[in-house]
């Protein structure tokens, strides 16, 4: 592999982490901070894909809006979607064991999927990105880079640099991460853990979601997408810790590499790569790189 | 009554159910069982399929061999690990006399398997596994569409005159995948060309980039290609977006360009690929079947719909010689051997393993159509090794 | 004379084994069909039951070892002869036996939510060896041409290829684990695996060595998949990769819990109630075009049962003396 070709396929990876990253976060924040192992956050995913693909026709037509605003549309219907599942649904697996959460999230899985098959049908869709991103740019004498993927990568470094902000230098920051370390602490200290359980499950399926519509135009539109990412996202979970951002991002992007040069050195172990990357790790570090409490 | 007047009761009796049963029969339907995808990257194929099939049916006043027609169906989610189950779906619980399908060449060679098994007679109207016209041939198992071999030999044959000496094949990894780019190598192998990578991805991930990529670094004469439905629409429009498309012919067999024009819009112009069917042939079959077509579901037919149109037509000419009677498997087989089907792809006749001996035309995309620009190989017959029948 | 005690309880799982061995007379063939399956699934989820509701270890990965010695059967059994059963069906449970051991010796040192992770990933690292290698046909499978035979002699004496023999094999394999379980966790194993479960820090401050009982466990529940594994390759003679899916990982574990964790009994109960409400949930007969959307049914059914059925169907008749006594009574 030349000099060229390597540094594509490192961009290529890093597209691919910085995705996977979105929707880890969302699912290590959850999971962190409200012990809820969440199976149907590829769901989250897929719905936002889906959002894109069926938001893009009724914008055009009602809004006279384009691509940004089916985003922000769809990421408003996200956060309130988020709210509403919180509050009817995910509050009443706080109290119950790891195997039932596991269990009723995976019932959640088939329940959204066939309510997808019922609203949006089964065919495989795409969705064209706005007409100001679909060039190319040349790298090298041979290939041209999709604009659009670096757009990808953008959105998600821009949502990764905010997350740290949040997390870091504001006060429902400080209550997340307070929460992620001790829970029954920061409910004794007044807090009020409703609220921010809510807010902090609204914030990851946005995320999901976010990082389905983003996706939409490169991967298309189609009945389990949500699947792969899903258990993708446990491993980048539990690699990086549970309840780490940091180290969820530093395990997207590893997952990313990984992945990446694994499909394109070896093509017929890079399925495997990743699970024994993640098994490595954890027998290394039990708990994850970065753990929490 | 006596001993004489028994026998003769006895007789009219047995007379009497055997009138009546053969009149029953006779009035009974024939039960197909389509096992189709109707969900999935594929499932546009299957309803074509099932579309044309019931064409043909209708055309012949609703009835095949004198007896009308009852339909069961079957998703089979183009999945394979749930194919056994979906067949024994219609064979055990629906007691189907025929079963019509499919599409993924995966799933068809789980049933090929089972109908032999189980005796039950197959027609299928598209999934090219060799495996079923090889070593699991069988009897009652016929295809009316072609093999994953065809296409692409004759599109190797093809690329060698064209000039290409180094080529990368990229394809999904199955059967289908793995037997097209076969065909390709032995069809580019008579003019010296070579494949010098053999790129895949699992089926039916559609994430090309990192391959792309590969494709580029390698810098080969031609790309040949095998994606089908959901799947070709993004790759052609990949390809493209990738710059490769200007300096890197890419070839593959028809089912990059069938049925996903539409969608591909700008980014296949132009491209080469050869199929056993095509648009613009000047067959008076042919021009008849589209407005049949047309008129019935109010869209253009493609590929998937001709096979199952002919799929019917050829289980017709099996019904035909034994008057409806399926019990008759092995007239109703000869039949169906010895059968030639006038397709609107052109005649065709079988092998003897039951696979179609047909033409290959070359075909060139312009605007919204596979237009025909040749024929790339006459009367194309798949060598079916290991077929012992 | 009176019936003494242990037969007296045993009655209900007699007149199931009486059940299902007098059902092919009057089931049709896609019914006797499907009472395989269901016999198949139930060892598998007995299998399970060893490890989650004996032990208290949630493994999320235990389709692979069912799925390993499917495809060891179908990999291992010649091309075109009669394997034999004696020897197939032990290789194949050796098979997943020996992952098993090798899984549970790294898993086991890991605990709680990372202990569920760990089995996932070891589970989909076979699946991705199945699934991309040239090893098992990948995405399309493989299949086992010619069907067991248990000769002895020169004559065969049990041929699985004919579905009733096989039939009557499977309900033979589900009585043998069902006692292979009932005696051993009533032995002194079963009763550390219980301490285990119960609280293992105090088993480990009292001397207990609790991790080869752990290991011995993870083994034997991998063996006891694999011999469902085995059963599985050889009913339909076709083994294909998504086996070994995390979504058959779950389903096994969805049957325990809603047959009723802690129970054998419950587990079997389990195997049938699941497969059973798939097949109610996708009939057309009754659901008509809706039919297509029974995952939606399904799910739904999942979510209540675990919500609120914490016994699963086992409990249920207790569960509701409990809710009746706790309710005050209308005077």
């Amino acid at each position: 592999m030349d000099l060229a070709t390597f540094l594509v396929q490192c961009l290529n990876a890093l597209q691919y982490g910085l995705l996977l990253f979105l929707v880890a976060s969302g699912l290590t924040l959850i999971f962190g901070i409200m012990g809820v192992i969440n199976l149907a956050h590829g769901s989250f995913y897929m719905i936002g894909a889906y959002l894109a693909y069926a938001l893009a026709p009724w914008v055009a037509l009602h809004l006279g809006g384009g691509f940004f605003t089916a985003l922000l549309l769809g990421m408003m219907l996200a956060v309130a979607f988020g709210y509403a599942l919180e509050w009817g649904f995910v509050s009443y697996l706080y109290e119950r064991e790891h195997l039932q959460q596991v269990l009723m999230t995976y019932g959640l899985i088939l329940v959204f999927e066939e309510l997808r098959s019922l609203l949006a049908g089964d065919d495989v869709h795409g969705v064209k990105p706005p007409d100001w991103l679909t060039g190319s740019v040349p790298l090298g004498d041979l290939m041209t880079y999709p604009v659009y993927r670096l757009f990808m990568s953008g959105v998600c470094i821009a949502v990764a640099l905010g997350l740290y902000v949040v997390i870091a230098r504001t006060r429902i920051g400080m209550a997340i991460r307070a929460g992620a370390s001790n829970r029954e602490m920061v409910q004794s200290l007044g807090v009020n853990i409703r609220f921010l359980y809510r807010v902090v499950f609204a914030a990851g399926v946005a995320l999901a979601v976010l990082a389905g519509m983003i996706a939409a135009p490169v991967s298309s539109v189609y009945p389990g997408m949500g699947n792969q990412v899903l258990i993708i996202s446990f491993v980048v979970v539990v690699i990086g810790g549970i309840g780490s951002i940091r180290g969820a991002f530093l395990a997207s992007l590893l997952v990313g590499v990984v992945d990446t040069f694994g499909k394109v050195l070896f093509p017929q172990a890079a399925g495997v790569l990743v699970y024994v990357l993640m098994a490595a790790i954890l027998l290394w570090r039990p708990e994850g790189l970065f753990r929490q409490g | 009554m006596n001993g004489r007047s028994q026998k003769i009761a006895a007789v009219l009796c047995a007379a009497a159910l055997t009138v009546t049963a053969a009149a029953a029969q006779a009035q009974s339907k024939i039960k197909v069982g389509f096992m189709l995808p109707y969900t999935g990257t594929y499932a546009a194929l299957g309803n074509a399929i099932e579309n044309g099939f019931r064409l043909y049916v209708q055309e012949q006043g609703g009835k095949l061999g004198g007896r009308e027609i009852e339909y069961f169906k079957v998703d089979d989610e183009s999945e394979p690990s749930k194919a056994v189950d979906n067949i024994n779906k219609l064979i055990k619980r629906d007691n189907v006399d025929v079963v019509v399908g499919t599409v993924h060449s995966g799933v068809v060679m789980a049933m090929a398997k089972v109908a032999k098994d189980t005796n039950t007679l197959l027609v299928i109207p598209n999934a090219g596994a060799r495996a079923v016209t090889g070593p699991m041939c069988a009897p009652s198992i016929f295809r009316a569409s072609f093999s994953n071999w065809q296409p692409g030999y004759a599109m190797g044959k093809v690329a060698g005159e064209k000039g290409a000496k180094k080529v990368v094949t990229i394809t999904w990894k199955y059967a289908a995948g793995d037997e097209s780019v076969e065909g390709f190598k032995d069809g580019i192998a008579a003019s010296g060309g070579q494949v010098v990578k053999e790129l895949t991805l699992p089926f039916p991930n559609v994430e090309f980039q990192a391959l792309l990529t590969e494709i580029a670094a390698a810098k080969p004469d031609a790309v040949y290609a095998f994606f089908a439905g959901g799947g070709a629409v993004k790759f052609v429009k990949d390809y493209d977006a990738a710059g490769l498309g200007k300096t890197i012919p890419l070839y593959g067999p028809g089912f990059l360009t069938d049925g996903t024009l539409e969608a591909q819009g700008a980014s296949a112009q132009g491209l080469l690929t050869t199929l056993h069917y095509a648009d613009g042939l000047d067959l008076p079959k042919d021009k008849a079947f589209r407005a049949a077509y047309q008129a019935a579901y109010k869209a253009a037919p493609d590929v998937y719909a001709v096979q199952g149109y002919d799929s019917a037509q050829l289980l017709a000419v099996g019904l035909n010689a034994v008057k409806g009677d399926v019990a008759k498997r092995a007239e109703l087989v000869a039949a169906m051997e010895k059968a030639k089907i006038d397709s609107p792809r052109g005649t065709f006749t079988l092998s003897k393993s039951h696979e179609p001996v047909q033409d290959i035309y070359l075909r060139k995309v312009e605007g919204t159509q596979n237009k025909v620009a040749g024929v790339a190989v006459k009367a194309l017959a798949d060598p079916s090794p290991g077929c012992k029948m | 004379m009176t019936m003494s005690p242990s037969l007296a309880r045993r009655w209900p799982d007699l007149a199931v084994v009486a059940l299902l061995a007098a059902f092919p007379w009057f089931g049709g063939k896609f019914e006797v069909d499907l009472a395989t399956t269901i016999m198949i699934l139930a060892v598998f989820a007995l299998s399970l039951e060893l490890l989650v509701g004996a032990t208290g270890l949630v493994s999320f990965g235990h389709a692979a070892f069912f799925g390993v010695a499917a495809y060891a059967t179908a990999l291992l059994a010649p091309k075109a002869a009669a394997p034999a059963l004696l020897v197939l069906l032990p290789a194949a449970m050796a098979a997943a036996a020996a992952f098993a051991a090798f899984v549970g010796a790294l898993s086991l040192r890991t605990r709680g939510i990372y202990f569920i992770m760990v089995t996932l990933a070891f589970a989909q690292m076979a699946y991705y060896v199945f699934h991309d290698t040239k090893l098992g046909g990948g995405s399309d499978g493989i299949y086992l041409n010619v069907k067991p035979v248990l000769a002895v002699g020169g004559a065969v004496v049990l041929d699985l290829d004919r579905s009733l023999a096989f039939y009557y094999f499977a309900l033979a394999a589900l009585v043998a684990t069902f006692a292979f379980l009932a005696v051993l966790l009533r032995s002194r194993f079963g009763r550390a695996l219980a301490g285990i479960k119960a609280n293992e820090q105090r088993m480990r401050a009292a001397g207990f060595s609790t991790y080869p009982y752990k290991l011995a466990a993870f083994v034997v529940a991998g063996a006891l998949a694999g011999l469902a594994g085995f059963l599985y390759a050889v009913k339909d003679g076709f083994v294909n990769p998504e086996i070994l899916a995390w979504h058959q990982s779950g389903a096994v574990l969805l049957m325990i819990i809603l047959g009723g964790i802690g129970r054998l009994r419950g587990a079997v109960l389990g195997a049938f109630a699941f497969v059973l409400l798939k097949e109610f949930f996708q009939s057309e007969a009754i659901f008509g075009a809706f039919a297509r959307h029974w995952q939606l049914l399904l799910g739904l059914a999942i979510i209540a049962c675990v919500a609120l059925m914490p016994d699963g169907l086992i409990g249920l008749a207790a569960q509701l003396r409990r809710t009746r006594a706790v309710a005050p009574r209308a005077s």
